[in-house]
């Protein structure tokens, strides 16, 4: 079928065709190289590219040139750039996902209750239950119909750090500054037995295994400022586990879906251990400072688990493993999983811990200590958070500086990616919330109105609500 | 066998007297007597022995009542301390703020401090010496304590001279000036204009008093005839402006008006 078309192509004239070759963005041909008229644009590679890979349903695709999306016509972008015809064009094809969150734009809710700073805020990964933790010592759980305080959750001796929901929404965990973890059951507010003791100095992060390799949840692992990650058990309430090998303090933990524990310490190195005995597997060094953040190229998915876009529920823990592991075999795809790590030496590497101890690319760029580093939901694309009051965007596969967000006029301190990939929310020391535009690279939204920094944010998983919480001591909801 | 050795023997084969237990009883319930009676007519080492080991006593009877009080009440918690931090800043030093600032306030206060810019920040300080002259007076000329002012100086219209014979600063007729020469700063023009009053030296409170006028001096001058008016549609009549010369050599005030 392609050769009348060429032939065809040929015989009127050789300048109204363009050579072009599409290219897969891990770097796979697609079939052999192609003549396309000059009136084709993106909607017509979009249907080329959806015959050619067989799709069933109709997949949107944005398509790149040299690191640069193509938005006009082919004929229109060769006279832009003034490109030679007689040269292949490669053009980078990106599957988008096929549902579109709308930006928030308003707050449509401010929740006092808290008597301190807001520290954590997270939602389920179904989207449907928020949670959030406080230096007043108190979990606190909020109806997100009504935008009002559900259930005061009381039982931590100090500041609650960090809290984490189980991939399949049945558990909270959270960890305080006194060093002690609690379980708490979302559907009741309570606490589920006595406090998890062991680590004896504040609880820096906690991570929980994912759903496609243990349905129902039960373990999950916490790190702390002693240099200690543990491993715990849910039924049992006990340390099954604990990962020593730092020699300063564990500031954060990924649990991996290939089974593996990657920890990132204040010793400027970053360890990656065996789950079922505890074995320290690899080493990553390279870092020359303190390594505060660390981000996995499948950690959307392994937090949402089984639920996705479509808002189903799971009666069984079976199916639930089944969906979870379907999905995250579809994210991944072939390549292996990424970790990038942000330190306090203004750098961030990316690893492929897997494959190799040496990081595949050194990212520089920030001109002060990196903060917050997080992937995209698709993988695409890697956000990285800094003090020096920008948020940078990066190629989440090869690397490579994309785009720069400057419009904040203090640190930034955290960010949050809406569940289809294409806006990026970060929290500022400058009591302000921005949403920004991955397409265009621009602000897309302007979020003022809390009176101090704000600590903790995130995006729903179902995309319509964002949460952030700061050192005022509300919580504030925005949605469209 | 020693004594007691025996007396235990006996009541063991015979069985103790029948009020033993009587006796008992009314033997300790007597003690109380006896240790008020030692208290007060043991006397010398004895006397000190004796108060020492009630001390004690009643310092542990003292504590063991702590101790139960203390049983019965709650467990004191870990102090919850306040302006609690996120796990990333816990690590790194931050100033601690006294209350919560909000943006605005932080805006305003920028507002303002914008205010107050003039355009000579800073200027050289005179020194004493340099500022004034001794003057030596009476017959004999032995009395030294009035000064002759050296600068520049601005009197009012109604101003008298005190008598001389208690006259402390004295600032010379030939050094007194009325007008000044000022500029506006965006207009780029120069007026002669009338002095109204010496707001503030730089050299000191006394030297504002005194009317002297050096580099950087803020006076008031009387800008009735530029035509200026307030937003409300008044006149302004009054002015600041900022000497930028040093009048005692040059012999005029040359200023910039502060808009």
């Amino acid at each position: 079928m392609e050769s009348p078309n060429q032939n065809q192509q040929q015989e009127s004239s050789s300048g109204s065709s363009v050579m072009c070759q599409l290219v897969s963005p891990e770097g796979d041909h697609l079939g052999a190289a192609l003549y396309l008229p000059h009136n084709v644009g993106p909607p017509q590679l979009q249907e080329i590219v959806n015959h050619l890979l067989h799709n069933e349903d109709k997949l949107p695709y944005a398509f790149y040139i040299g690191d640069e999306e193509l938005s006009v016509q082919l004929g229109a972008y060769m006279q832009q750039k003034n490109a030679n015809v007689e040269v292949t064009l490669r053009i980078v094809y990106q599957p988008q996902a096929i549902f579109r969150i709308r930006p928030v734009n308003r707050c449509s809710a401010t929740i006092a209750g808290h008597t301190e700073a807001v520290l954590a805020v997270s939602f389920s990964p179904d989207g449907r239950c928020l949670a959030s933790g406080s230096g007043d010592t108190t979990v606190r759980f909020w109806d997100l119909s009504t935008q009002t305080p559900l259930f005061t959750c009381k039982g931590h001796k100090n500041w609650v750090l960090c809290i984490a929901w189980s991939p399949d929404g049945n558990h909270l965990v959270s960890g305080s500054k006194s060093g002690e973890l609690i379980l708490w059951d979302p559907k009741t507010g309570k606490q589920l037995g006595t406090p998890l003791t062991g680590h004896r100095k504040w609880i820096t992060a906690v991570s929980w295994e994912p759903v496609h390799l243990q349905s129902p949840c039960r373990r999950f692992v916490s790190t702390s400022k002693d240099g200690d990650a543990r491993i715990w058990d849910m039924t049992t309430r006990k340390c099954v586990i604990a990962l020593t090998g730092h020699t300063n303090s564990v500031t954060c933990v990924k649990w991996g879906g290939d089974g593996l524990i990657y920890t990132g310490s204040e010793d400027c190195s970053i360890k990656v251990w065996e789950t079922s005995q505890g074995k320290l597997v690899k080493t990553l060094q390279g870092h020359g400072h303190w390594v505060n953040s660390l981000a996995l190229s499948t950690e959307y998915v392994l937090r949402t688990g089984a639920y996705d876009h479509t808002g189903k529920t799971y009666s069984t823990a079976e199916e639930m493993k089944e969906a979870a592991l379907a999905r995250y075999k579809k994210m991944r795809g072939n390549a292996p999983e990424r970790l990038v790590s942000g330190s306090d030496d203004f750098t961030m590497f990316l690893w492929e811990p897997t494959i190799s101890k040496q990081p595949k690319a050194r990212m520089t760029g920030h001109q002060k200590l990196v903060n917050h580093v997080y992937f995209s939901p698709d993988g695409q694309w890697l956000a990285s958070a800094s003090f020096d009051k920008s948020v940078k965007l990066w190629n989440g596969i090869t690397g490579k500086f994309v785009a720069a967000f400057r419009g904040h006029v203090a640190d930034v301190y955290q960010i949050s990616w809406s569940a289809d990939s294409r806006l990026l929310l970060s929290g500022s020391k400058d009591s302000t919330l921005k949403v920004w535009d991955i397409r265009t690279r621009k602000l897309k939204q302007d979020l003022p109105g809390h009176a101090d920094e704000v600590y903790a944010v995130d995006w729903s998983p179902d995309g319509e609500k964002v949460a952030s919480g700061g050192k005022d001591r509300v919580l504030k909801l925005w949605m469209n | 066998m020693p004594q007691g050795d025996h007396i235990e023997l006996h009541q063991k084969r015979h069985g103790r007297r029948l009020d033993y237990e009587e006796r008992k009883r009314k033997r300790a319930a007597r003690e109380v007597h006896k240790r008020s009676r030692d208290a007060r007519q043991l006397l010398g080492a004895k006397g000190k022995r004796f108060a020492k080991k009630r001390y004690a006593e009643k310092a542990q009877m003292k504590k063991t009542l702590k101790m139960h009080d203390e049983s019965t009440s709650r467990q004191k918690v870990d102090d919850v301390q306040e302006g609690a931090l996120p796990p990333y800043l816990l690590d790194r030093d931050q100033t601690q703020r006294a209350k919560v600032l909000s943006n605005t306030i932080k805006q305003k206060r920028m507002e303002k401090a914008g205010k107050w810019e003039v355009p000579l920040p800073k200027v050289r300080p005179v020194a004493e010496e340099e500022m004034f002259k001794v003057l030596r007076t009476g017959k004999r000329k032995t009395k030294q304590w009035k000064r002759m002012v050296t600068k520049a100086t601005f009197v009012g219209p109604g101003f008298t001279r005190k008598p001389p014979k208690y006259e402390r600063f004295i600032r010379p007729t030939g050094l007194r000036f009325t007008k000044a020469h000022v500029t506006h700063p965006e207009l780029k023009c120069t007026f002669n204009l009338d002095i109204i009053s010496v707001k503030k030296n730089p050299n000191g409170q006394m030297y504002s008093t005194l009317g002297v006028l050096t580099r950087g001096t803020i006076i008031e001058v009387n800008v009735s005839e530029l035509g200026l008016v307030t937003p409300a549609g008044k006149v302004v009549w009054g002015k600041y402006a900022q000497v930028t010369n040093n009048p005692e050599n040059d012999g005029c005030i040359n200023a910039v008006l502060l808009v």
